[in-house]
């Protein structure tokens, strides 16, 4: 739909993003490479050579990295379901005829303008404190003993600060794409017998897939690369009870200072992304018309 | 002026030869019309002639010069789109004066121009308005309004008049027809109606495939289809096409009759059917019947044909009313 | 929904939607009032909040003990910063991806996507010396850059999504009407794309703001924001529960208001062109 002269100019536009990402992309990811395969330690810098693959097999058969894949999993899986479950619930809520939408939908998108690392701080020492926390308060009202949210439940805490921090955003693109739904539509499955709960499963619910999607590929990759809600709240513990992998390279860097195992760390949490990426992408491409 | 010349001109997307080869030559002055199903590439071919698409091979000569490799400003032509296209946060004045503004005319002259334009098609006081306040009939009013005021050598209209409702259609077709009549300069009218080109056109050029199938004043194409797919998609209803024993009776392998070129009779005649469906119109009745070995053959009869659904009629083409169509197509002389 | 809804059902839905929005604003709000109530009153039990002292003093303590306003102009100049910038950089490449597609231009922009999959801790070493060597590490210039380049395939999607809604017939019309490919952008183009752009820059502006790794790892003292700046109350926890939420409302609170505004935009374009 465009001439010679045109598709010229527009590669010379988008050229400048490509190069720039590329460079942002392929540098880093280079120096993690020549890093992961050597042995790098900043506490013993007069050790140095040739790693091989030792720095990889030391995540292979470190029980903590298989606990972080995990923890990484049931972070995203658990922020996934909890924010588009609610999120649908919530937004089929502020689309019935209310009073104050507007008002209704600030307050509701606050929490996505919160810095993840005040969010982390308010919901650890205002609410989740076991002596000082609104949560221990409310505990000692019944008469129970205060949960210890991050010491007994680190993962579900995390996760539950998180999905609040999501929610806001999964709710409003999914109440955006209720609200582009044509009433006509549910008037007809109306008229056609179909019940409150059939037209939610068979035209709203498929009316709503395109946003879902977009809504899963947004939070996956930020979700893959949550730090700061952790460095926080536990710091990744207790033990390594709450360390996914992101944080599990940070301390290998940062606390154990061997720079090679970190690197290692980096380039498996490359691969997976990638993978998780690959599949992400090949399903949402055929959602999104790009 | 605008003689328009097409020599041997080709478009490709790739592999997908979307116009094989055209030549076509549109006079000074003409009103042509390019009509054809949906695909067939009367779009593109439209397109090619305002610069928006790259020609693959061939020769583009606006009056006699070539114009092949010219950018679309560069044409002198103008060209109303199917969306009308209108700039939705200018004014209706600021949309009609836009070409004249890219053009470095000062802004009085621009604006006096901009109200004569706006006088001709009745948008006088809507001239502070933007687009969106506007009905569709308006709308295209303003896009030919902004096609006007540049003078263009020619006029490009793609399908105009699709986003209308029946009756403005109607309208808006006699409008345009008036403003070639008034402003005699040669138009391009791309559409998928056939009765716009009949009604609208001094020559129509049909399209198949990218393919100029047959180029002709209205009636030409009417009374002498080249072969029957210019038969079966001018006029309407469409004209019957019949195979078999009654069209190697005459030699041909098809033969086509109008609905209007079939005799009504209740006793006897060539086919015997009942009728399926009778369209009452008041001044006519189209009747679609169910004719023995031929399936539904459609018939126009007078306001007074009394036949309802279940009657048994007899057809009969009137004579030096059939056409002949050969193996290959082509009309048989 | 041309069909009346009677004043019970609708008084109803109002009082459930509103008590969950309530409930999910609620963290925000108690912060807010925590952050006016003595040290004393913020962790009394029961909770207090009619009986509460209230008091500014928080702020007057976090303001002299930190030196908030050089924090603040740094989140200000980076996220700015980095959000022109990324503009700069990615209106003409969404502007020819949107208007002069090649069947290559869904993959490119996945691809672009795909370089945020890359986890941050990933390349943090790297990015460390990069930093150090080029000097621009703790500089104002080394987080704008930095901020940019992880958000440009965000601002190039939301950008794509709002350019490929303007008909591609209009760009060609002005073509037709003479306009160059500078007209066509300055007198078309832009005025079109303006509330994209907008919203585009809201997004990024508070995605920048609220980014707290690179702008923690990458800075010491010069460069640092409020992200650093909430850091460094996270020590004494427990103690200083008002001049904490002091704190924490002092490093939300412009972004906030700015989302509060724009919040129409702002979720529109993050449909990212799935809702029509």
């Amino acid at each position: 739909m465009a001439t010679q002269s045109s598709r010229a100019t527009a590669r010379l536009m988008v050229a400048p993003s490509v190069i720039l990402l590329f460079i942002w992309m392929i540098v880093p990811l280079a120096m993690t490479i020549w890093f992961s395969v050597r042995i790098y330690r900043l506490l013993s810098p007069e050790r140095s050579g040739w790693a091989g693959v030792r720095n990889y097999t030391w995540f292979f058969n470190s029980p903590d990295f298989w606990m972080a894949i995990n923890n990484t999993l049931l972070l995203v899986g658990g922020v996934l379901a909890i924010t588009i479950i609610l999120g649908v619930l919530i937004a089929l809520l502020i689309d019935q005829p209310v009073w104050g939408q507007g008002p209704l939908r600030i307050l509701v998108i606050s929490p996505f303008f919160i810095m993840p690392p005040v969010a982390a701080m308010i919901w650890k020492n205002l609410f989740m404190h076991p002596q000082n926390g609104l949560f221990a308060a409310v505990s000692r009202a019944f008469g129970t003993e205060p949960i210890l949210f991050l010491q007994n439940y680190p993962m579900s805490s995390i996760v539950f600060i998180t999905a609040w921090e999501w929610l806001p955003f999964a709710t409003l693109i999914l109440l955006t794409a209720l609200q582009s739904l044509s009433s006509e539509q549910l008037e007809a499955a109306e008229m056609d017998g179909a019940s409150a709960l059939s037209r939610f499963r068979y035209i709203t619910l498929p009316h709503m897939t395109r946003a879902i999607t977009v809504v899963i590929l947004i939070q996956t990759i930020f979700l893959l690369g949550i730090f700061g809600e952790i460095f926080t709240t536990t710091q990744g513990g207790p033990g390594s009870a709450s360390t996914t992998l992101p944080y599990m390279i940070y301390k290998q860097a940062l606390i154990a200072k061997d720079i090679g195992r970190a690197a290692a760390g980096g380039i498996i949490a490359v691969i997976l992304a990638n993978i998780v990426a690959f599949f992400l992408m090949r399903s949402m491409g055929k959602h999104l018309d790009a | 002026m605008g003689k328009i010349v097409l020599k041997q001109v080709r478009k490709s997307f790739g592999d997908v030869h979307v116009i094989p080869s055209v030549d076509l030559t549109i006079e000074n002055g003409e009103f042509v019309v390019f009509v054809g199903p949906s695909g067939c590439g009367k779009s593109t071919l439209l397109r090619l002639i305002a610069g928006l698409e790259d020609t693959t091979s061939g020769v583009i000569e606006i009056d006699g010069k070539d114009a092949t490799a010219l950018p679309p400003a560069k044409r002198g032509l103008a060209m109303v789109f199917q969306s009308y296209a209108l700039y939705p946060h200018m004014t209706v004045r600021k949309n009609i004066m836009f070409p004249l503004k890219m053009a470095g005319m000062d802004i009085e002259a621009a604006t006096k121009k901009a109200d004569a334009a706006a006088k001709v098609l009745n948008l006088t006081s809507y001239m502070e308005r933007k687009p969106g306040q506007l009905s569709g009939g308006q709308r295209q009013r303003v896009a030919i309004g902004r096609a006007i005021v540049r003078e263009p050598a020619a006029f490009l209209f793609d399908e105009p008049l699709s986003n209308l409702d029946a009756a403005l259609r109607g309208n808006m077709r006699l409008e345009i027809t008036e403003l070639h009549q008034n402003l005699k300069t040669t138009m391009i009218y791309v559409t998928h109606d056939q009765v716009e080109a009949m009604t609208m056109a001094d020559k129509i050029v049909v399209l198949q495939a990218g393919n100029i199938e047959q180029v002709g004043s209205p009636l030409e194409l009417y009374n002498h289809p080249a072969n029957a797919f210019v038969a079966g998609f001018i006029g309407s209803p469409r004209m019957n096409l019949l195979e078999g024993a009654d069209a190697q009776a005459v030699g041909a392998k098809t033969i086509g009759v109008r609905p209007e070129h079939l005799d009504i009779s209740t006793t006897a005649g060539q086919w015997k059917g009942t009728v399926a469906v009778a369209e009452l119109l008041g001044s006519d009745t189209f009747l679609h019947v169910n004719v023995e070995g031929h399936g539904t053959m459609t018939v126009r009869g007078g306001g007074d044909v009394n036949l309802r659904h279940g009657d048994t009629v007899y057809l009969t083409p009137q004579a030096g009313k059939v056409h002949r169509f050969g193996a290959d197509g082509k009309t048989m002389a | 929904m041309a069909r009346s809804v009677s004043t019970r059902r609708k008084l109803f839905f109002t009082v459930a939607a509103w008590s969950v929005a309530l409930l999910i604003f609620f963290p925000v709000l108690w912060t807010i009032l925590t952050s006016f109530k003595t040290e004393a009153s913020a962790v009394a039990s029961p909770p207090e909040l009619l009986g509460a002292d209230w008091t500014l003093q928080n702020y007057s303590d976090v303001w002299a003990r930190s030196d908030y306003p050089r924090f603040f102009m740094n989140s200000v100049i980076i996220s700015i910063g980095s959000t022109l910038l990324g503009l700069l950089i990615a209106i003409p490449a969404a502007w020819s991806m949107a208007f002069v597609p090649g069947n290559k231009t869904k993959d490119l922009l996945m691809w672009m996507l795909s370089t945020k999959m890359m986890p941050a801790a990933a390349v943090l070493i790297p990015m460390y010396l990069i930093f150090q060597k080029t000097g621009l590490f703790d500089t104002r210039t080394g987080l704008v850059l930095a901020l940019m380049l992880m958000n440009l395939p965000v601002i190039i999607w939301m950008l794509y999504t709002y350019f490929k809604e303007i008909p591609g017939e209009i760009l060609e019309a002005a073509r037709m009407d003479g306009a160059s490919l500078k007209n066509e952008v300055l007198y078309i183009l832009t005025p079109m794309a303006i509330p994209g752009i907008a919203s585009t820059m809201l997004l990024n502006i508070i995605l920048a703001w609220n980014e707290a790794f690179w702008t923690i790892t990458l800075t010491t003292v010069n460069a640092a924001p409020l992200s650093a700046f909430i850091a460094s109350f996270s020590a004494p926890q427990g103690l200083f529960y008002a001049k904490l939420s002091a704190a924490s409302t002092m490093a939300i609170a412009p972004i906030l208001i700015m989302g509060w505004f724009g919040q129409k935009q702002l979720v529109r374009g993050l449909t990212f062109g799935a809702v029509k």
